[in-house]
């Protein structure tokens, strides 16, 4: 017993006091992406072919766009770009509401804004989730349920895990939507009470990510289902997915 | 045998060398290899115009050396799983992959229900034969794939006597989703982000050996400093699931000081990775040829101080799993895989080690810096094998070894780049590579197939997860079906690792 109490008077009090402070992030973190103002005055291409992904296009006057529901924020494009047009910074809300609405092509980004009113009168004080995992590493998953210990304590907020569908308002689900999980998750969202939300969390999630083409994967949850929310990263940093579910509950 | 392809860990040869037996002579030379006492690191067939070719890699751990050989393989093949158990899930994959009837194998039945070529009959994952005990208050428990936590997909089939577990078959296959498949003719820019996917808490062992195979094939080396982040990074790396693990089986006995302490432990581990790479996962960290980041004396300084706090921490909340009886007497003597099952089913890794056998490729089969830098196997005392409790305890001694270790590795960076040059990755046409390394859960093995431009023709990966789940189904055997999730958790084994 006297272990324990030592134990807990070297652990402290570390639960961070978000949305009140910011979280500090690591010098080396890749956050939201920017693109300079200005056309791209040599059109090399070079940011396209760097990245492993596709998640690079071009669009009016050779500008980059970037799509963030696929990109892996490697920042290979940002190295490869002879013009510096392409800049990523600290900035961890990358939370949409729409798919198109993660493609960036400027300094700006327009934030997920929240849920109608009608749902956050449901659900705006006390969001109840079921997370499915389908197919993708397992780094979305970890990085979801380490918003459970006392660094994130998500209970604070009022959003909790639960174990059934039938107890949740909403899914989050990771993975690209893998051929062998597609039923199951098919079921599980039937399974919940309506209304009902559906976060789509990861770079998998949202376009298939890494698995993208691949015949095995159905390349992400909206395919299949309707997305309310989209939690970009590979894997999104844990206060991304935090930051991403507290805008959606209108809650900053 | 005239012909042998050995090769070190990390190292590449040409095709050509590769010894092709009739398949009575590979079976014999695999056996004999195994009796020996060497493991059988991957069994796996890469189809051919005719025919689909069977390849087999045995690691010696006396000699360092792996041994490659292979054997022409029709429809029918003589199992060797009555003989070598280490087989019987290697011989499963190929059957369900390739469609080679495996005679003699007892329990021939998919493991990942994935489509094979030109199939076009609808797959229904989890629909199979179940093994099935009968009797009078016998009863069945099926659990899964949609668990009630926040864990990956699988389905759990016990065959229960009120609540003693008689049997628990395991199958998988739900996060298949193409990994092998699309590697052959992949950039490697993108391959090596793939391979960070292959399982995402061990993102940095995957990519490390993705990168050996690829600096073996091009003739590429590492440099030390390299050898060195990518090696502090897998260090890390174990450090971090180790905790997360103690700390959830803490939660699963409810003793909930471990459980909380531990789970934020382990997110400062994961930050100590991101602030060497920005990832917490170490994504973009491991280069073929190299490293995606530098450490300089500053960062150094940051981990090094990062750590001692670490170290304290984890003192003070894993101390107190030994110091909590009832913590103990759940641990002791729950989920016990005796010596002899996890020898003949080729158990890897802490698990593996905590029946008592001494499997280490970063001893047996040195790579990246640990050839200058070598953990010791912590071995628990005979007679409080293979439990819960002596899987805990080697994770915790795994823990502070890895502290040892890093601090070392760091002290060992010089001032040299530890970069990379994309432009010399080019592998040689016709060759093999294969590659080791000690992920936090045992053995990865990586072995990759160029044609004659080059480019990859196959990559088989060999998850230390698909060598254990069996030994999780063992572990359950006589218990309470209670303390499966105890029981799962002292393995934490990969879903997506073992079905890729």
């Amino acid at each position: 017993m006297l272990q324990i109490l030592k134990a807990r008077f070297h652990q402290k009090y570390r639960t961070f006091p978000f949305p009140e402070k910011m979280p500090p992030m690591a010098a080396r973190y890749t956050g939201r992406p920017e693109i300079a103002s200005g056309n791209c005055k040599s059109g090399c291409n070079a940011c396209v072919a760097a990245c492993p992904v596709g998640a690079l296009s071009l669009g009016e006057n050779k500008r980059p766009i970037i799509d963030m529901g696929s990109c892996l924020f490697c920042r290979a494009c940002e190295t490869a770009c002879p013009e510096k047009l392409i800049n990523f910074t600290q900035d961890f809300s990358l939370a949409a509401n729409k798919k198109e609405g993660l493609l960036i092509n400027a300094a700006t980004f327009k934030r997920a804004e929240a849920m109608g009113n009608e749902l956050r009168r449901l659900f705006g004080r006390s969001l109840k989730l079921r997370q499915v995992s389908a197919g993708g590493c397992n780094a979305c998953e970890a990085d979801t349920n380490v918003l459970a210990t006392p660094n994130f304590d998500l209970a604070r907020y009022g959003i909790q895990f639960v174990a059934s569908p039938r107890h949740a308002d909403g899914l989050l689900i990771t993975g690209p939507v893998s051929q062998n999980m597609k039923l199951a998750l098919l079921k599980t969202y039937e399974a919940l009470p309506s209304p009902s939300i559906v976060i789509a969390t990861g770079a998998c999630a949202i376009s298939g990510g890494l698995f993208k083409g691949n015949s095995e994967v159905n390349d992400g949850v909206g395919n299949l289902i309707p997305v309310d929310l989209y939690i970009p990263g590979c894997p999104p940093n844990p206060w991304t997915i935090l930051e991403g579910i507290l805008r959606f509950m209108g809650r900053l | 045998m005239k012909n042998q392809l050995i090769l070190k860990n990390g190292t590449s040869a040409s095709l050509d060398k590769m010894p092709v037996l009739e398949s009575d002579a590979f079976r014999q030379h695999l056996t004999n290899l195994l009796q020996k006492g060497s493991r059988l690191s991957a069994l796996f067939a890469v189809p051919t115009e005719q025919q689909a070719i069977v390849y087999a890699a045995v690691a010696d751990d006396e000699t360092a050396e792996i041994e490659l050989f292979a054997s022409k393989c029709g429809r029918k093949n003589i199992s060797l799983t009555p003989h070598i158990p280490q087989a019987h899930w290697f011989e499963r994959e190929m059957a369900e992959i390739h469609g080679i009837e495996m005679v003699g194998h007892p329990w021939l039945k998919p493991i990942r229900f994935q489509p094979r070529k030109g199939q076009t009959v609808e797959i229904i994952p989890g629909a199979t034969e179940y093994f099935e005990v009968k009797g009078e208050e016998v009863h069945e428990v099926g659990v899964g794939p949609v668990h009630a936590g926040i864990i990956e997909p699988g389905h759990f089939r016990f065959q229960c006597h009120g609540e003693k577990v008689f049997h628990l078959e395991i199958e998988l296959g739900y996060q298949h989703r193409g990994i092998e498949r699309a590697i052959p003719g992949m950039p490697h820019e993108k391959a090596i982000r793939l391979m960070e996917a292959v399982a995402g808490d061990t993102s940095i062992g995957h990519a490390t050996a993705y990168a050996m195979n690829i600096e073996a094939l091009s003739g590429l080396k590492a440099s030390q400093n390299a050898k060195i982040i990518r090696s502090v990074a897998l260090e890390l790396e174990r450090m971090a699931n180790h905790t997360g693990d103690l700390g959830a089986l803490a939660g699963d006995v409810g003793f909930l000081p471990t459980s909380a302490y531990c789970g934020r432990i382990r997110g400062d581990i994961l930050n100590t990775t991101g602030l060497i790479c920005g990832n917490r996962f170490g994504r973009g960290l491991v280069k073929a040829g190299g490293c995606g980041y530098e450490i300089d004396s500053d960062l150094k300084k940051q981990i090094l101080d990062k750590l001692l706090l670490i170290e304290a921490d984890l003192h003070s909340a894993i101390d107190l799993i030994w110091d909590t009886p009832s913590v103990v007497s759940r641990f002791e003597e729950t989920g016990t895989v005796s010596r002899e099952d996890a020898l003949a089913i080729g158990m890897v890794g802490p698990a593996g080690r905590a029946c008592g056998l001494m499997v280490d490729t970063r001893i047996s089969h040195p790579f990246g810096a640990f050839d200058k830098f070598a953990p010791a196997i912590p071995l628990i005392e005979l007679g409080k094998l293979g439990d819960v409790n002596a899987r805990a305890t080697i994770r915790w001694l795994e823990i502070q070894e890895s502290l040892r270790l890093i601090r070392e590795m760091l002290a060992a960076l010089n001032s040299e780049p530890a970069g990379y040059n994309h432009e010399q990755v080019k592998p040689v046409a016709n060759s093999v590579a294969i590659s080791l390394t000690e992920g936090w859960r045992g053995e990865i093995c990586h072995v990759a197939m160029t044609d004659e431009q080059g480019q990859l023709k196959a990559y088989k990966i060999v998850d230390p997860s698909f060598h254990n789940w069996f030994g999780l189904a063992l572990s359950l055997r006589d218990q309470e079906i209670s303390d499966f999730p105890l029981c799962n958790k002292s393995f934490n084994l990969s879903y997506c690792g073992h079905d890729l």
